[in-house]
């Protein structure tokens, strides 16, 4: 059985149809890379996944069990729930500016615990726990030396590879990236695309949406080429980049591979 | 009348100064910030009336608001709601939390929606969001307007003495019925020494605040 199913998801922002009905599925420890031009609904599927926004219609499945269905109501505290399911590295990092790099890591699962009865012992153990695996995922994406920084004395590279790390800490089944590289420097991408590749090798689910077409090509177990709201195209990279067979993804292929030279 | 007569004298108006000051401060902070959040309403009628209560309380001079709270009771009814002491402080509280709450709202809507999200997707809630995450962030950023805000406020308690409060002017200027003017003067160091204080301690928390930047 497939790890994810989404099955006939919709989405307007008024007028404008984003998503129009959307449906894949995904195998455990496969990483999907979902291409397309801007605007034809990439990130909005993403957003939809982790419940940044909430689809029209349609249903999210996570081994099985369902997530989402847009019939039904959720409170927050099962939003919450459910959405620990997915993690989500951002285009722009997203890190908590007033807290040092260990802290970002940290936040979250500590302030969870916090809110669980627990007697004091098993708390401090599960505390300690916490820093060890945050330390752990630190020295993962090669950045150990620097968790006392803050996020303002780091590159833009080094700052995405603290969010890879901090939306590792809670131990996701899927991990989404929204154009992980698309703010960063040329020679900055580089570094970000190794640790995303590195997590590939550890038999992790990713869904990267990405303009980098070799990323996704050397990379992804499968791609999805959206556009106009709708999955037009979806296979294997060589399937896809090889042998596109819809029109809008050879168009799209060409102008994105094309070189200026 | 000997300069230490003076000084004691101005130094019972200062107690009257501070007074104010310090009960505006405490009661207008929380209040500004409930009615940021009353402007910040997805509900649009009440965004609507805060706004609208806003734009009176900040376009009518703070002198005419104390007069107001303190006279209109009395004619409206016979007698006053508050006393003197507490027409001053119902105004100035009034006053002083709307600026303020255009201070927090702007605080507020300036940081990034990411921040939000960022906070949602590691499974917090909302308000650990606030709190853990937005609060600081909109503190550092209010820091210097607030501290402005917070001066004036020091030299606004001067009106207090329209409804006849004695604050430090008031005492000083009843030393003009005995051919004294210096006195009035004299005020200006007080209220020097006031702001310096209270610049240092607004420069303390900024520098608190600087090792990170957002």
């Amino acid at each position: 059985m497939a790890l994810l199913a989404v099955k006939n998801i919709k989405k307007n922002f008024g007028k404008n149809e984003v998503l129009r009905d959307v449906s894949f599925t995904l195998e455990r420890g496969q990483v999907l890379a979902i291409i397309g031009s801007s605007g034809s609904g990439k990130t909005t599927l993403l957003r939809c996944l982790n419940f940044l926004e909430t689809a029209d219609s349609g249903s999210i499945l996570v081994d099985g069990e369902p997530v989402f269905d847009a019939g039904a109501a959720y409170t927050d505290a099962q939003i919450r729930e459910k959405r620990l399911k997915f993690g989500l590295v951002f285009q722009s990092f997203n890190l908590f500016p007033q807290y040092n790099v260990m802290e970002n890591l940290t936040l979250a699962p500590k302030l969870a615990l916090g809110k669980k009865k627990l007697p004091a012992a098993e708390k401090k153990a599960a505390m300690a726990e916490i820093e060890h695996k945050a330390e752990e995922l630190l020295n993962r994406v090669g950045l150990s030396d620097r968790r006392d920084a803050y996020p303002c004395q780091l590159s833009g590279g080094q700052q995405q590879r603290v969010a890879i790390a901090r939306a590792l800490v809670l131990k996701p089944e899927i991990l989404c990236f929204d154009e992980p590289t698309s703010a960063l420097d040329p020679e900055l991408t580089g570094e970000v695309l190794r640790v995303i590749k590195g997590l590939k090798g550890e038999d992790r689910t990713m869904i990267v949406v990405t303009h980098e077409m070799e990323f996704a090509k050397n990379v992804a177990d499968k791609v999805i080429f959206m556009a106009d709201g709708v999955i037009e195209e979806v296979g294997t990279p060589e399937e896809i980049f090889e042998h596109p067979k819809s029109e809008k993804t050879k168009t799209f292929l060409s102008n994105s591979l094309e070189k200026l030279y | 009348m000997g300069f230490w007569e003076v000084t004691l004298s101005l130094l019972d108006g200062l107690e009257q100064t501070c007074l104010i000051f310090a009960l505006t401060l405490v009661l207008a902070l929380p209040l500004g910030l409930v009615i940021s959040f009353g402007s910040m309403s997805k509900f649009k009628p009440l965004a609507y009336i805060t706004k609208i209560f806003v734009w009176i309380i900040r376009g009518v001079p703070l002198m005419l608001q104390v007069i107001i709270v303190f006279y209109v009771p009395g004619f409206l009814m016979g007698a006053p709601l508050f006393s003197r002491f507490g027409s001053v402080i119902a105004a100035f509280v009034i006053n002083y939390a709307c600026y303020f709450s255009e201070i927090y709202r702007g605080g507020i809507e300036s940081i990034a929606k990411g921040q939000y999200e960022a906070g949602q997707v590691l499974g917090m809630t909302k308000t650990q969001i606030l709190f853990k995450v937005v609060l600081m962030q909109v503190v550092k950023r209010i820091l210097a307007p607030m501290s402005n805000e917070v001066i004036t406020l020091v030299k606004d308690t001067a009106l207090a003495r329209v409804i006849m409060i004695v604050e430090i002017i008031q005492a000083a200027q009843n030393f003009a019925a005995y051919g004294l003017i210096w006195p009035l003067f004299y005020t200006a160091v007080f209220y020097l020494i006031f702001v310096g204080l209270l610049s240092l301690l607004f420069g303390y928390f900024e520098k608190k605040l600087d090792y990170y930047k957002a």
